[in-house]
């Protein structure tokens, strides 16, 4: 503490100070000085909070989306149901928009045009993260349940199982296998995009940075700092994903 | 006990089946032949409506299953089918692969569907694979699996369609002779095979598809040996 103090002013009446002195007191004062490593803490608690919310959102989007246009897009020709053939219309509008407009003016638009009296940004960052992943990752299921030989279909609605029941028991099954590499791929992308909700007052891991870059005027540390956490959280992320995906295959070869 | 009246399929502008009607009598096994592209597949899969009618009515027991209001799920209960490329679920272990039907339509209980999953592969030789998966097992036993699957849905016609055509040579006859087994047991099956002397020893009757027709039909000893029209005589003399 008292190194810091005297280092500091050291630096900021313009005396020669070293690297090493320099390094000390920007480490100091971005990490440590008024606890300030608690602030990284609360907004990693906060990103991962709001990656969960949009996570959950996304799947349950992208899982309805899928298969709602995947059972369309398998409908006997001359049968087409009237309910389907709305709903896979609007859900292609969903698709495209969401996919057609930046992330970050979808933010903007959420969060000062839809819900501009909200003040739980990062309640309405989370949810409009969840809208944007669930487009992408309908597509993503899509292809997986498209990639499944249609011979698993046959044979499971041969035996006289149901659309559903085979959908649930033979081709999802399979399908998450497949696509498991893309998915996992999609929510690293989710995790590092709520750094975007700053730009909508929501708290998260960036946002503490930015606050601290604006208490002590340096910003590579606070910055590097955030990107170190983020790169750790994606390296965890990516190893359960891989102890998953190890799990999933082990049962066709064992 | 399968009543096929005027059945008529299109792809497109293709006329693949064109005005079949044929009659599927209990405990027969009717075997159908005929070059690739006659139709023959696309027949079999009418039957359990895998491929939809373009016209035609199918009637299983005096039940019609073209009727849209009729509910094909139960329809398909009676009707099992083995697929040329076996179709088992690689998700599941084999006795699951087995006794999931059974057990999610209701036929069954879990316990009675292990015991008669178990029983069945017994007699295909193929208990001990109880817990394997399908990728452990050779050609040759995963279609005995799929017989065994759609065996224990205890149907009341079996389907095949080409079920030794993506074997190796070595593993046709075992699968063969369980075909041959069910056979003598009674068992109504209808047969879409290239396997001549499959028909000529098992078959009740030989259905001769050409260009979606059926063009000759009668007992194996008439087909084979004294066949009546220009094309089945040129068709045997390619395959024979």
């Amino acid at each position: 503490m008292e190194t810091y103090t005297a280092w500091k002013s050291l630096i900021t009446s313009g005396g020669a100070a070293s690297a090493w002195q320099r390094f000390y007191v920007y480490f100091y004062q971005s990490f440590i000085e008024k606890d300030r490593w608690r602030q990284y803490l609360e907004g990693v608690g906060r990103t991962l909070y709001v990656t969960a919310l949009a996570l959950m959102l996304g799947v349950v989007l992208g899982v309805i989306v899928a298969v709602v246009r995947a059972a369309h897009d398998q409908q006997r020709p001359g049968r087409r149901n009237p309910i389907l053939g709305a709903l896979n219309l609007i859900f292609r509008v969903y698709v495209t928009v969401i996919r057609g407009t930046p992330m970050m003016v979808q933010l903007l638009i959420m969060g000062f045009v839809i819900f501009s009296s909200s003040k739980n940004f990062a309640l309405v960052g989370a949810l409009t993260l969840g809208i944007n992943s669930g487009a992408y990752q309908a597509e993503i299921i899509r292809g997986g349940l498209m990639s499944i030989d249609s011979g698993q279909m046959e044979a499971g609605r041969s035996l006289g199982l149901g659309y559903g029941d085979t959908m649930r028991f033979i081709v999802v099954p399979q399908a998450i296998k497949a696509i498991l590499p893309a998915l996992g791929n999609e929510f690293i992308v989710l995790l590092k995009d709520t750094s975007l909700i700053s730009v909508i007052g929501g708290k998260e891991l960036l946002y503490a940075a930015r606050a601290i870059v604006s208490r002590t005027y340096e910003a590579m540390f606070p910055f590097l700092g955030a990107a170190a956490i983020y790169l750790a959280l994606v390296m965890i992320f990516t190893w359960l994903l891989g102890v998953f995906e190890r799990r999933l295959r082990q049962s066709d070869r064992r | 006990m399968i009543v096929v009246k005027n059945l008529c399929k299109d792809f497109g502008n293709l006329k693949v089946l064109n005005n079949v009607s044929a009659h599927i009598r209990p405990g027969e096994c009717v075997v159908i032949i005929g070059a690739s592209g006659s139709g023959k597949s696309t027949f079999l899969r009418c039957l359990n409506l895998l491929e939809i009618p373009t016209s035609g009515e199918i009637l299983l027991d005096g039940v019609s299953i073209t009727d849209p209001k009729t509910d094909i799920n139960k329809v398909r209960q009676k009707m099992g089918m083995v697929f040329q490329h076996f179709n088992l679920f690689p998700n599941m272990t084999i006795l699951r692969n087995i006794t999931l039907a059974p057990v999610r339509t209701g036929l069954m209980t879990k316990e009675e569907a292990r015991k008669a999953a178990l029983e069945l592969l017994g007699r295909v030789g193929l208990q001990d694979k109880a817990e394997a998966y399908p990728a452990q097992l050779s050609g040759g036993q995963k279609q005995r699996v799929a017989i065994v699957r759609a065996l224990c849905m205890r149907p009341e016609v079996l389907l095949f369609d080409e079920p030794t055509s993506a074997l190796d040579p070595e593993m046709v006859g075992e699968v063969l002779d369980v075909m041959k087994d069910l056979a003598r047991e009674g068992m109504t099956m209808v047969v879409v095979t290239h396997e001549m002397g499959f028909a000529r020893e098992v078959a009740s009757r030989v259905i001769f598809l050409d260009d979606g027709v059926i063009a000759e039909e009668g007992a194996p000893e008439k087909i084979f040996s004294h066949p009546e029209s220009e094309r089945l005589r040129s068709f045997l003399s390619k395959v024979l």
